[in-house]
């Protein structure tokens, strides 16, 4: 990978991110997808980095599903937004932190909107003024989580108890990384290193001890699509851009995929054993798969937190050749148990896909 | 296998490192004027058997280059041999028998 033109580029997109007092709003799906991820993020922000990251339990959905799949028009998007904000303004909060990738990139939209249209905005004011009687300031600083963990990566580096070396080889560990598209490429000046190389996860593996494969289709999106997957019929849609990042990636052999989206790793993780159960294909050695991980489980695993309290037993691809591979340790036994004791059952075991 | 209630549709991007391109290599041995083609698309023009079948010889030069011999199989058949391409070719390109040779070459190397 020649990476001195990339690095040229990634100096041209350098975007603030605020140093503390995060309003911190979940994903409507990450916590049924992955459900430690927001978890641990939250835990390495106050535990680990004494940060200041505050919750509001009045915290809906930003529509942006909807939005994308042309349920929910633009108007009454931005309100709902509005209404986000002024919870932040109540909670006494200026820093706005996302977990999720399209909401990322809807506010993002909607704060770029009301610059060039403020019309709009006193509108939108008046809307969410009628209906909820609450009014907000506009952000001082909108990040995405994955910007805030790539603020602290070298901080989250001298505190990590493992590196992405491979303990058997002595080798960094080969990771995909793989961006939302809704991260920067609608506004490529809003996410770090722009649209065409972004920087975000680059610099976490580069930092954690990896290293990153730079192969044809990496810039491929997952195949989520929203109308793509939310119509049964369209779906193999969704499964065949997938398909077409594997093959593209397979032959240079991926350790693991590090995404910061909420769709791309559910779908690059679960479409593994689709493509197994439908054709028989199997990616990485011994018909294991490549395993799919978020930016917090990778940041919590290196900071040896427990595989199990980060929710990688909800994985569909087996994450334990990889933990073997750097040396993290678990305990097989208590995959599927709760924190106290109790199983939480044990899904079917797939046909090809291999399973632990 | 598992039918989930949707398929999966073939990629359709080109691989020229993966696809056989026996066929132009042979083409070319045999017919060196192949290496003169522009492109200009005047055999196409006018091409007798283009105007009553979807017969495009500027797209059989695309797909020989390309090396995708499966779709060369159905194409060669709908010449006639007027051999009017070779006449209006600027380049002076021996269009009948890179015809002949390529059904040749499909029966030879497949």
């Amino acid at each position: 990978m020649k990476i001195e033109g990339k690095r040229r580029i990634w100096k041209d997109y350098q975007k603030e991110i605020a140093e503390d007092r995060y309003f911190y709003v979940r994903s409507c799906v990450r916590q049924n997808f992955f459900p430690g991820s927001e978890r641990t993020f939250l835990r390495i922000m106050k535990d680990e980095l004494n940060k200041d990251v505050f919750e509001n339990a009045a915290h809906t959905t930003c529509s942006g599903i909807g939005y994308h799949s042309d349920i929910v028009p633009f108007e009454t998007v931005m309100t709902m937004v509005a209404r986000q904000f002024a919870l932040m303004t109540e909670s006494g909060y200026e820093n706005f932190t996302t977990s999720c990738i399209t909401s990322f990139g809807l506010y993002t939209e909607i704060l770029e909107t009301w610059q060039h249209f403020p019309d709009v905005e006193l509108r939108v004011r008046e809307h969410l003024k009628k209906a909820t009687g609450r009014e907000f300031i506009v952000p001082k600083n909108l990040s995405h989580a994955s910007d805030v963990i790539f603020k602290f990566r070298k901080e989250i580096a001298n505190k990590a108890k493992f590196k992405l070396i491979n303990k058997h080889t002595g080798k960094p560990i080969q990771v995909v990384e793989h961006i939302g598209c809704h991260y920067s490429r609608m506004f490529p000046s809003k996410g770090v290193g722009g649209a065409e190389y972004p920087y975000v996860l680059v610099g976490m593996i580069e930092d954690w001890g990896g290293e990153v494969i730079d192969y044809p289709e990496r810039r491929h999106c997952c195949g989520f699509g929203f109308r793509q997957y939310l119509v049964q019929a369209n779906r193999g849609y969704s499964l065949s851009c997938s398909k077409k990042k594997f093959d593209s990636m397979a032959p240079y052999k991926p350790d693991c995929i590090l995404t910061n989206c909420p769709g791309c790793p559910m779908f690059l993780d679960r479409w593994q054993y689709a493509l197994s159960e439908m054709e028989g294909i199997t990616y990485g050695e011994n018909g294991q798969g490549i395993p799919v991980l978020t930016y917090e489980e990778l940041a919590g695993m290196m900071l040896g937190y427990n595989p199990w309290d980060l929710g990688l037993q909800v994985h569909q691809v087996p994450v334990e050749p990889l933990l073997d591979k750097i040396g993290i340790p678990y305990n097989p036994e208590q995959k599927f148990l709760t924190l106290d004791g109790m199983s939480i059952g044990k899904p079917e075991t797939p046909t090809f896909l291999k399973f632990y | 296998m598992k039918n989930f209630g949707y398929t999966i549709q073939r990629d359709q991007s080109i691989d020229i490192d993966q696809n056989d391109r026996r066929i132009v290599n042979y083409l070319l041995s045999l017919e060196p004027s192949f290496n003169l083609c522009l492109g200009c698309g005047s055999c196409t023009g006018t091409c007798t058997a283009g105007h009553f079948v979807d017969f495009n010889i500027r797209r059989v030069h695309t797909l020989l280059r390309r090396g995708e011999s499966k779709q060369l199989k159905t194409e060669m058949k709908k010449c006639m041999f007027c051999g009017k391409c070779q006449l209006v070719c600027p380049r002076g390109v021996n269009l009948r028998n890179l015809i002949i040779t390529i059904q040749r070459a499909i029966e030879q190397i497949g």
